[in-house]
């Protein structure tokens, strides 16, 4: 059984339809991408299936059970942790004050210790800066910070809303590392991208969407050799 | 402040000791309090402690409603409702409750008489009623951000003040009280339009002193908790506070009753400093004189709304007779100058007193400022209406305001922005783009 599953979700905007019945699954322990161009419905499938936003129809799985309707913060407790676009952090409170929020569910001390001991030696820069505002941190360190917070709600599934946006190059490799890395400790990902190249490269499986449907789906590998997403997606003739 | 690990760290194994420490800041309050009202008080005389009681009024509805305005960064202006709320029932409480009690409400001298614990007990229920009302406007309001909700909140004080205006007339015998039938209290006898008047003024420097530090107490223990966390990570980004599973909801709405309760501690402390209680307490004029304090401070400072709210009730009060002011430049002058530099040197050397230093400097600074425009426009005054007894007291609210308006253009984040007095006062970092603060 997939760890979540999406079933025929349907978001809509007032009158303007965003997605029309996608469909996807992410196994237990695997990365799957979802890539396409803006306004394809990425974000708002993110959004759908963490509660942000309430879906027209279809349904969202966690474990084989229905989450859809729920609010963000039942699903959070279920294990699902939502890594926003734009990043998100709240920049007035220091960096030890968004980590601590980043465990807000979570009472269960000792273990939240521990979870920030992992978060800092993914991300060593944060113990530097745990008493500056987050605001002043450079745009890499704050996906570091985002990145590192979601971690903090110990989810099993991971959602990173474009987590390369507005990064230099460099940074980008650096974060898809600690994708990976972070993935094979045992979280399942599923990761928007558009940075598709990247994204391929470190996913398991992938999804295209194109205006609001799922134009492609499958292995990662296959999907990055194939001759659309090349075209579309990839920048090669 | 120790880092949030630390505090983690401590907390399986918290002794007796520490149970009984964490508790120590009641203590504290009790103790200000107590020295408020037997050493302040005598040397201020009774003008300046009635100075200060209203400064300790406006310190707590500064306080509460920076939990709405400054933490959660909700825009709420319908404050002074909920501190009428409080007002009129502990005024109705203490009053006719010493009509009912004693036959009369003339004031019982002495400490903590009978008299004083039916005030307290008039407040807190006021406090309640308040909370009970900031639950029934909050729970719609709060889905509305930003101007939406201001005008809810708005709209909520004007219907308070305008019940207290249709109010009944005031019961003034022990005799109308006791032979009063449903007839005299529906409406309920607060003093319609006329005001309610002759509440004994039993809020001494030790109440106001207690419950003002009380509110800060509680103000500061929820903003560094995991609960004001929330509140705090709703105004930074509402999108990613949901996302780590807080339920904005439930703790926007906790705020606001909160807050409202407080304000209608503060609002039932306030009917007893010898005013007359009239609609207009519940008016937004009201409001947004809380707004101010709120704004000037640093939305979310708790530090700095108290300054604040101190600095604004009393600065109206020197203005109003400038002359012991003027008379005081030589030591203003050297202060100012002298704190001026040395805080100056002190951030050279990297010292963490020197944003203290630099704000003593500046405030004595600006205090002569206002003293040499002050005696300047006196000699104006006299020069040109031949009176020489001629002041400027009269104008001291241009003043006021002229004062609002420089200080909002030099300091738009409020005194101490969103942090608090002793977040400057860290030792200086060298993080670029960020001086090391301007406490003033």
């Amino acid at each position: 059984m997939p760890l979540l599953e999406v079933k025929n979700l349907s978001v809509a905007y007032g009158a303007i339809k965003a997605l029309h019945g996608v469909d996807l699954s992410v196994e237990q322990g695997q990365i799957l991408t979802l890539i396409g161009c803006n306004g394809a419905g990425k974000t708002t499938t993110l959004r759908a299936i963490s509660g942000m936003v309430r879906p027209s129809a279809g349904q969202v799985l966690l474990d084989g059970k229905p989450v859809t309707g729920l609010k963000p913060h039942e699903i959070v407790r279920l294990g699902m942790s939502h890594c926003p676009e734009g990043r998100g952090i709240f920049a007035n409170l220091t960096v030890d004050e968004n980590l601590a929020l980043g465990a807000f569910m979570r009472r269960d001390h000792a273990a939240v210790n521990q979870d920030r001991q992992r978060v800092f030696t993914l991300f060593p820069r944060l113990k530097e800066r745990l008493k500056q505002n987050a605001g002043t941190l450079s745009g890499g360190e704050q996906q570091m910070l985002a990145i590192g917070r979601a971690l903090l709600a110990r989810p099993r599934l991971l959602l990173l809303d474009e987590p390369s946006l507005g990064l230099a190059p460099q940074l980008v490799q650096t974060i898809f590392r600690i994708i990976t890395e972070i993935n094979q400790q045992g979280v399942t990902i599923l990761l928007v991208e558009q940075n598709a190249h990247m994204a391929l490269n470190v996913a398991h499986r992938a999804v295209v969407l194109e205006t609001g449907a799922v134009a492609m789906s499958g292995d990662a590998k296959a999907l990055a050799s194939s001759d659309e997403v090349k075209k579309a997606y990839l920048g090669h003739g | 402040m120790q880092s949030l690990a630390d505090n983690l760290a401590h907390q399986p194994a918290r002794g007796v000791r520490d149970r009984v420490l964490a508790q120590a800041p009641w203590g504290v309050a009790l103790l200000v309090a107590l020295v408020v009202h037997f050493v302040l008080g005598p040397v201020l005389g009774p003008y300046w402690s009635q100075v200060a009681t209203q400064a300790a009024i406006a310190v707590m509805l500064a306080v509460s409603l920076n939990i709405v305005n400054g933490y959660t960064g909700q825009f709420s202006i319908g404050h002074a409702g909920f501190a009428a709320v409080g007002g009129f029932t502990g005024a109705a409480v203490s009053y006719y409750g010493a009509l009912a009690l004693w036959g009369g409400a003339t004031k019982q001298e002495g400490f903590l008489v009978p008299g004083e614990w039916l005030m307290v007990g008039g407040s807190l229920l006021g406090a309640v009623l308040a909370a009970g009302l900031g639950y029934i406007v909050g729970l719609p309001a709060l889905r509305l951000r930003g101007d939406y909700l201001a005008i809810v909140t708005l709209g909520f004080g004007e219907i308070v003040r305008v019940l207290l205006q249709i109010s009944g007339p005031q019961l003034f015998e022990a005799d109308d009280l006791r032979s009063s039938g449903f007839k005299q209290w529906f409406p309920p006898p607060l003093g319609g339009a006329q005001g309610f008047t002759g509440v004994p003024t039993y809020a001494s420097l030790f109440w106001v002193g207690l419950f003002a530090a009380l509110v800060c107490i509680v103000a500061y223990r929820i903003k560094f908790s995991s609960p004001g966390r929330a509140l705090l990570s709703s105004r930074e980004d509402e999108i990613a506070a949901r996302a780590m599973g807080v339920n904005l909801a439930r703790y926007k709405v906790r705020a606001f009753v909160l807050a409202a309760a407080l304000a209608g501690l503060a609002g039932g402390l306030y009917a007893h400093t010898g005013v007359v209680m009239q609609p207009r307490e519940a008016g937004f004029i009201k409001s947004f004189e809380i707004i101010i304090f709120v704004v000037l401070g640093g939305l979310g400072s708790i530090s700095g709304v108290v300054l604040a709210a101190i600095g604004l009730t009393v600065l109206p009060e020197i203005l109003r007779d400038p002359q012991r002011l003027i008379e005081a430049w030589g030591l203003l002058a050297a202060v100012g100058v002298l704190a001026t530099v040395g805080g100056v040197a002190m951030r050279r050397s990297g010292s963490r007193w020197a944003p203290l230093a630099v704000g003593l400097g500046a405030t004595a600074l600006g205090l002569l400022a206002v003293a040499l425009v002050a005696s300047g426009a006196n000699a104006l005054m006299r020069s040109a209406t031949g009176d020489p007894q001629a002041n400027i007291g009269k104008y001291r609210m241009i003043f006021y305001s002229l004062m609002l308006i420089g200080a909002m253009l030099l300091r738009p984040q409020g005194l101490m922005g969103v942090r608090e007095v002793w977040d400057h006062f860290r030792r200086a970092r060298p993080a670029p783009g960020r001086p090391g603060g301007a406490a003033t």
